[in-house]
């Protein structure tokens, strides 16, 4: 008889941290599946990583504001996965965000709203089965609202509140959540962004830091530990100093 | 931004693109034939001078970095252009399988590789990487993707291995592997003390399946020429130790060291050369005859050092490569050697190969004979014994790797590459002289 292989399901298969964790979780034997809203972008990334980690990786349509198709879209998939990971996320345009509410209101949907209730869903099913692992990839935007990300920052505060609400109750069920806050990555979504090199992450780096916490220590992560300082000081300034802060 | 190829000379300005799947590339593609643009692709920048350097746009195919399909049964790779050797290796190694043909470094594309045709210590023996492509994609000034292979559109595949990007971008390329038994080498080291007996040995030992001479550059008189000839062949189950049979392949790199910063240009000084070379050889003398060793320090021992273009300090460094037909081989290389010598100037590495016929690629480097390769960092003087090196090379009925090349002039080219006119007249054709251009083409008027 064989053990059959735990099974890793990523929102966001098409982002560069998604496909970096894919890709670390692949390494170690999972089966994985992309949730993605592009089709042929998830098989290009399902074909690459199956030829290259020579395990079964397939690609599925899914979009999470999307939220009619939730249940129907779990059930869908059969087996529940042993572990979800969501890296879904719209920076979008603060400027368009504060005249546009359309605008505002989808970055709000895409990086609060529907990934909490997605995995919300999933908490439950998870709960029920008694294990499990969830991994929310939220934002040290969150930490705090700044002038030039408020929107986002906003939305991404809601879901880390979210996970740490979700960690608490499923704590007694066997089912581990984790945060991970990467500050900086340098990806797609930054391209064109000019970032400080020593407080920019690798999409690899936030992958390692996953999979070292996927079955123990700490909970709520940053990816280089830097970013926990450079946190505790932003916490700590006071709102007045903070709000004239130009970015 | 400002680019430059591998030997950090020129630096030039370029807008830069980096599309994100080979879709999004070709609808770039078609998006610049509407503007009346035009760019080159670009691969790990490994090119030595400007060949991958878009004389208005570069258009870089970092994020082409998928593999898209391999059959185990056949060894058949079909993958994204942006894809690089050392993943190809890291990936197939383990399963037996080992790139056919592999350039000094493992670092290049697979776009890059097909747009150079690069060769490697096995030319004389299988060709370059051309005859082990089975097709490529091409995205011409139509923006619209082929295929081309010996069976469908030859004429642009032909055209495109060893074209410098000029037919187009490519997207990706389906390669032939080669079946390997182990993941390690068995390196033979034949000692030469001047010209004629490397010659000598590298006819003697043509079979050998990959066959590389180091030569001393700085050595002058009766030892012009001496040299170390690296023979290889992949090790079979036989070769390799009893302890290595369990996992024969079980070699992983250890971590490599990084040059952290560009060296002052006094540090490579004609005297700390010769002192290089010198030891270097009496190491090679002293050295047991048979090795074996792992694939990555015989294949890539640059490799292991990041960043190791460095050593030529700020202003960079030029690399020449020719190669000339077998019948003048003796006389060119003597040629070469003595006014190399006689400058007082000093090639800190210099690499000969014997190559086999030609790759039927149009814009190909190789050619029946002997390579030689020679580093110099770029000062006005050894520009000026470059041009002189140039010369010999055409009197001999040779001609200059455009992979490596900063600064060749047109009529060295025109002398050199008999399928030149052709190649242009058939770049007017596709309209690629209008949608593709880079430094080197530029310069060359390609």
């Amino acid at each position: 008889m064989t053990i059959p292989l735990p099974t890793l399901l990523v929102l966001g298969g098409t982002s560069d941290i998604g496909m970096a964790i894919a890709d670390s979780f692949a390494q170690q034997g999972w089966t994985i599946i992309l949730a993605v809203r592009d089709l042929a972008s998830g098989r290009r990334n399902s074909a690459d990583l199956e030829i290259r980690r020579q395990v079964p990786v397939r690609a599925v349509a899914f979009d999470i504001i999307d939220r009619e198709r939730h249940r129907a879209f779990l059930d869908e998939l059969g087996e529940l996965p042993d572990a979800v990971v969501c890296v879904v996320g719209l920076l979008g345009e603060q400027v368009r965000a504060q005249v546009d509410a359309e605008h505002a209101s989808l970055i709000m949907r895409t990086n609060y709203e529907m990934p909490a209730i997605f995995l919300g869903l999933v908490g439950e099913r998870m709960r029920a089965r008694k294990s499990g692992l969830i991994v929310g990839v939220s934002s040290v935007a969150g930490e705090r609202g700044r002038r030039s990300n408020y929107v986002y920052g906003s939305a991404k505060a809601g879901f880390t509140a979210f996970l740490s609400g979700l960690r608490a109750a499923l704590r007694d069920d066997g089912v581990r959540v984790v945060t991970v806050k990467p500050g900086f990555v340098a990806t797609q979504m930054t391209a064109g962004l000019a970032l400080p090199k020593p407080v920019t992450a690798q999409p690899e780096e936030v992958a390692r830091a996953v999979q070292r916490v996927a079955r123990g220590g700490p909970t709520v992560i940053y990816v280089r530990p830097v970013w926990r300082l450079i946190m505790i000081i932003i916490r700590l300034l006071p709102e007045p100093i903070f709000s004239r802060m130009k970015s | 931004m400002i680019l430059s190829g591998w030997g950090n000379y020129p630096r030039l300005n370029t807008r830069f693109s980096t599309p994100d799947s080979p879709a999004a590339a070709t609808a770039f593609v078609r998006k610049l034939a509407a503007d009346q643009s035009c760019t080159i692709g670009r691969g790990a920048g490994r090119a030595y001078g400007d060949a991958a350097i878009g004389s208005d746009l570069t258009t870089s195919s970092f994020r082409l970095s998928r593999m898209i399909d391999f059959d185990e049964s056949t060894g058949l790779l079909n993958a994204e252009a942006g894809v690089r050797l050392h993943q190809i290796i890291d990936t197939f190694l383990p399963r037996g399988f080992f790139p056919p043909v592999v350039p000094g470094t493992s670092f290049v594309t697979l776009g890059g590789m097909a747009a150079a045709n690069v060769h490697g210590k096995n030319h004389h023996k299988h060709g370059g990487i051309a005859s082990f492509i089975d097709s490529l994609t091409l995205v011409g000034a139509d923006g619209q993707p082929i295929v081309c292979s010996r069976t469908e559109n030859q004429v642009q595949f032909w055209a495109t291995l060893g074209g410098m990007g000029l037919t187009g971008l490519i997207t990706s390329v389906r390669l032939q592997l080669r079946r390997v038994q182990t993941d390690h080498v068995v390196q033979r080291t034949i000692v030469a003390p001047c010209l004629d007996a490397v010659l000598a040995a590298l006819a003697t030992y043509k079979d050998s399946t990959y066959s590389v001479a180091w030569i001393d550059g700085t050595a002058t008189g009766a030892s012009l020429g001496r040299s170390l000839l690296f023979l290889g062949e992949h090790a079979t189950m036989e070769d390799i130790p009893q302890t290595l049979r369990q996992q024969p392949f079980g070699w992983r790199p250890g971590r490599g060291r990084a040059l952290p910063v560009d060296l002052p240009e006094i540090v490579l000084n004609p005297l700390t050369i010769k002192a290089f070379n010198a030891m270097y050889f009496a190491k090679g003398v002293r050295a047991p005859e048979s090795a074996i060793l792992p694939w990555k320090p015989y294949f890539f021992p640059l490799d292991a050092i990041d960043g190791w273009n460095r050593l030529y300090g700020r202003r960079g460094f030029l690399q020449h490569q020719f190669v000339v037909p077998k019948a003048a081989g003796r006389d060119a290389l003597g040629e070469v050697l003595e006014r190399v010598a006689a400058r007082a100037s000093a090639s800190f590495l210099a690499v000969l190969k014997l190559m086999g016929p030609d790759d039927c690629g149009w814009m190909s480097f190789p050619l029946e004979g002997y390579t030689l390769a020679l580093d110099f960092p770029v000062s006005e003087a050894n520009l000026s014994l470059l041009d002189e090196l140039d010369a010999c090379v055409v009197r001999y009925g040779g001609r200059l790797y455009l992979a490596k090349d900063a600064r060749q002039s047109r009529r060295t080219l025109e002398a050199g590459y008999p399928a030149l006119d052709a190649f242009r007249s058939l770049r007017r054709d596709l309209g690629a002289d209008r949608a593709f251009s880079s430094a080197l083409s530029s310069r060359l008027e390609l």
